[in-house]
């Protein structure tokens, strides 16, 4: 194992750390651990899993009043006792960040070239001299691909793409070539071709610079793509510590296996036999935002039909226009032209009753479970409310109807009470699906209904829609960013971008034999290449 | 930014248009003209003499030309006539204005000094009980009564100390404890919204990224949070200026200084509607140019205002 190298050489040495917050949670527990220089390393688990703990420890970022026990060496000084101040001369020069969020993680009122020269001012011994701050902060920018640097100085954030701001930010954790550099999520919010161009930036700078990286993914084909060494953590126990080819290879950890199943896992579904039942039918759909000056065509002549008992995915990337199709197709925005029929029924510019009378049989399930549901009503009133709502029944009835439908949802009876804070995120999806079919809707659109979830329980979600399309012949219009999920539960695809439907198809074909360029350009920037390659070598 | 100040300012006229226009069918759906309501107090008002007097101050003329003519004064700073002693309405007010406004404004810039010092302290403060203190702070403050603490203060200070006297004398403490008894009132509100804001922006991730480039907490605070908190407590400010005023009449009521509130006072007692439509009006005026000021410096603290497109401009602040 690549684990066992010269002691000399380690950046972290890290023995029998073990990290309790303050509420009694042990969030790492009994992790040992040397990374050598150089070396690119991914930690993968879920939310909770404890990944999280064991980056702040490694940059003393630990909140108030948690106890660590054990010992964590970073180029052969204890850290676990250091002073703040001498915390403060580690972080931004030994020990750089790169954050998990772009859009939230530089300051909204101050230009970018003074954030980036700010790491000089925070070390000016580290730095050059204070004349060529300017320069080097321009140069930095230049070696993270940023076009235009010396003028992009003087802008703010927002003026900047999401793929640029993280740029930036990569350009500030190099800054002072520190030894090691802690990489959390860097481009879980970016869009796939985004996330590619960037990692690639990233690796290649680490590479050159022989930087230290603790890569921190929930995303395990983003994990193998880019480390020379993956870590499985889960409950805060250090799972698994293998070279990438070794972890396909040899894992016997049951979790890791769920893992790799997951990442492995293809289509199974039958094509349904073609017929004429088709549930939604969207003819030309165009739309424009804004007047004026500020005009902006959303969607332009955006073509398809979902058959009855399908699922039909749109796939694409932010801003590409898929979410304004499902809102158009809910009737929640007014269409600007073109025509959208629900159950035959014409949707495209409807409001009052038509709306009501629409949401009966069609019904949206949101990204966000914690923040689609009301947070002070117990699960059983937010699944009966479109009961409510649609006057169906009375109180007895729709009691029977939501324990039917939490059964339905495998949401366990005593949960009923419950409030949505109590449960997991998964649980709350479940919540919402469930409320979705309450009034007998048999049309669900989907919209990125997986992407707030962990990765394994996307694949329990997935099995429920599944099965739940399979009983209740339930037409599904899934929007998703993430390839790999739409290849397991669309019959057909529908590739978006700018606004417009470039090509569409069944799995089959747009994911075997992609026509359109911009489809190619997604596919080869979707991660997991190396997992591809090395699928053969799988002994499971 | 030309046109966000044109908009800015195209809107606090009509601000100030609107309140003119309130106040003047508001005095007109009194039951009835302003000189009747004045001498009614006289109960030998003689009619001819209130004919004569109506003629004069041209409570006589048609609706829409008293409607405009007093519009056209407005805008040359005429505000009509006093009913009670005769002398322009601008002149009376101009008289203690100053004394009004000293008072004022020195405790604005006070309370928004007591902001800031209660919220740096309470952001930067290490231990919890102190913090917690802190914090508690701005509730007190506010529930405070001004005309309260004013006589509290009078008592201790000029009746058991001797170190001030009961009436304006022009020395320092007859300025300073009015200002201070305001400022307390004021700063309030202000620091409450502050440290919200704060604790709102210290959630934001972009400061774990600041201590991760090695900054201090004092750094942070100084440096990032307070421009990114000053917007929300810049609003909070703008609109204290309501306050602010109605705080004046207390403070100078309780110390007996001249000024603003005394005249708005005596012409409510006096029933001189000239006087109060002009008193009202400078409100306005006062609390529209002070919100247009909140308005021009707020792209200053965030760049985003302007940049982001012309009809949501205030979102980001809101």
């Amino acid at each position: 194992m690549n684990a066992t190298s010269n002691a000399s050489s380690a950046v972290i040495r890290i023995e029998d750390l073990t990290v309790q917050y303050a509420q009694g949670t042990v969030a790492a527990d009994s992790i040992n651990l040397e990374i050598p220089a150089g070396q690119i390393v991914a930690i993968v688990g879920e939310s909770g899993s404890g990944k999280s703990t064991l980056t702040k420890t490694l940059i003393g970022l630990l909140p108030q009043g948690t106890e660590v026990q054990g010992s964590v060496r970073f180029g052969g000084t204890e850290v676990t006792n250091l002073s703040l101040s001498d915390w403060r001369a580690i972080r931004g020069a030994g020990i750089g960040l790169v954050p998990q969020d772009p859009g939230a993680s530089l300051d909204p009122v101050k230009t970018i070239g003074s954030q980036i020269i700010e790491v000089f001012r925070l070390h000016p011994s580290r730095s050059v001299p204070k004349a060529q701050w300017r320069s080097k902060a321009i140069e930095l920018m230049q070696s993270v691909g940023i076009d235009r640097a010396e003028s992009r100085l003087d802008q703010f954030p927002h003026e900047l793409s999401g793929g640029l701001k993280q740029r930036v930010l990569i350009a500030i954790a190099f800054a002072l070539n520190p030894q090691l550099l802690i990489a959390d999520e860097p481009t879980s919010a970016l869009d796939v071709t985004v996330q590619r161009t960037v990692l690639e930036v990233f690796v290649s700078l680490a590479r050159k610079k022989g930087t230290t990286v603790l890569f921190v993914t929930h995303d395990l084909a983003v994990a193998t793509d880019i480390a020379d060494r993956v870590l499985v953590m889960n409950s805060g126990r250090l799972l698994e510590d293998r070279s990438v080819p070794a972890l396909v290879a040899q894992s016997t950890e049951p979790y890791t296996k769920a893992l790799l199943d997951q990442a492995y896992a293809h289509q199974d579904r039958q094509q349904p036999s073609t017929s004429d039942d088709i549930a939604i039918t969207v003819e030309g759909l165009g739309k424009v935002f804004g007047k004026g000056r500020n005009e902006h065509q959303v969607l332009s002549d955006v073509s398809f039909e979902v058959q009855r008992g399908t699922t039909f995915s749109l796939v694409g990337e932010s801003g590409s226009g898929k979410s304004t199709t499902a809102k158009i197709i809910m009737g929640m925005h007014p269409a600007t032209e073109g025509s959208v029929l629900v159950n035959g029924r014409e949707v495209a510019n409807i409001s009052g009753k038509q709306r009501y009378d629409l949401w009966r049989d069609a019904q949206l399930v949101y990204q966000n479970p914690d923040s689609a549901l009301d947070p002070r009503q117990s699960i059983g009133s937010i699944i009966a409310e479109p009961m409510v709502n649609y006057r169906l029944g009375d109180s007895a009835r729709r009691a029977q109807r939501v324990a039917q439908l939490m059964d339905q949802v495998n949401l366990p009876e005593q949960l009923v009470g419950r409030r949505p804070g109590e449960l997991s995120g998964g649980q709350r999806q479940r919540v919402a699906i469930a409320r979705a079919l309450a009034s007998g809707a048999k049309i669900l659109v989907l919209d990125e209904a997986l992407s707030a979830l962990d990765v394994l329980t996307q694949e329990q979600i997935l099995e429920l829609l599944d099965q739940l399309q399979r009983e209740e012949q339930l037409t599904y219009l899934f929007i998703s960013h993430d390839l790999h999920v739409v290849e397991r539960i669309s019959h057909r695809v529908g590739v978006m971008c700018r606004g417009q439907i470039v090509e569409s198809g069944t799995v089959d074909e747009i994911y075997s034999n992609p026509q359109h360029e911009y489809t190619r350009t997604l596919l080869a920037a979707n991660p997991g290449k190396v997992l591809r390659e090395l699928a053969d070598s799988r002994t499971a | 930014m030309g046109t966000y100040i044109v908009k800015r300012l195209g809107q606090a006229l009509l601000v100030i248009w609107l309140a003119y226009t309130a106040v003047f069918i508001a005095v007109q759906s009194l039951p009835n003209d302003p000189v009747t309501i004045f001498l009614s107090t006289d109960s030998a008002a003689d009619p001819a003499t209130i004919a004569q007097m109506k003629a004069y101050y041209g409570y006589d003329q048609p609706l829409f030309v008293q409607y405009f003519s007093q519009l056209l004064g407005l805008l040359r700073g005429d505000l009509g006539y006093s009913l009670s002693n005769g002398s322009e309405v601008a002149t009376r007010i101009g008289e203690v204005a100053g004394s009004t406004l000293i008072l004022a404004g020195s405790a604005f810039v006070l309370s928004v000094v007591f902001a800031l010092i209660i919220a740096s302290a309470a952001s930067l403060a290490r231990g919890g009980k102190l913090r917690k203190a802190l914090l508690n702070l701005p509730p007190l403050m506010v529930s405070i009564p001004v005309f309260w603490l004013g006589l509290l203060l009078l008592q201790l200070l000029a009746v058991q100390l001797g170190v001030m006297s009961l009436f304006p004398d022009g020395s320092f403490m007859s300025l300073a404890v009015p200002i201070f008894v305001l400022a307390v009132h004021l700063s309030a509100p202000i620091a409450q919204v502050l440290i919200k804001s704060v604790q709102e922006v210290n959630r934001q991730p972009f400061i774990e990224v600041l201590r991760a480039k090695g900054a201090s907490e004092a750094w942070i605070f100084y440096r990032h949070t307070l421009k990114n908190a000053a917007p929300a407590a810049l609003s909070i400010a703008g609109i204290t200026i309501g306050a602010l005023l109605a705080g004046s009449v207390i403070t100078e009521t309780v110390f007996s200084r001249a000024g603003l509130g005394q005249l708005i006072l005596q012409s409510v007692t006096a029933q001189d509607i000239p006087l109060v439509q002009g008193l009202v009006l400078l409100t306005a005026v006062v609390f529209t140019a002070v919100n247009l000021l909140v308005d021009l410096i707020h792209p200053q603290l965030d760049p985003r205002i302007v940049t982001s497109t012309s009809g949501a401009t205030r979102s980001l602040v809101a």
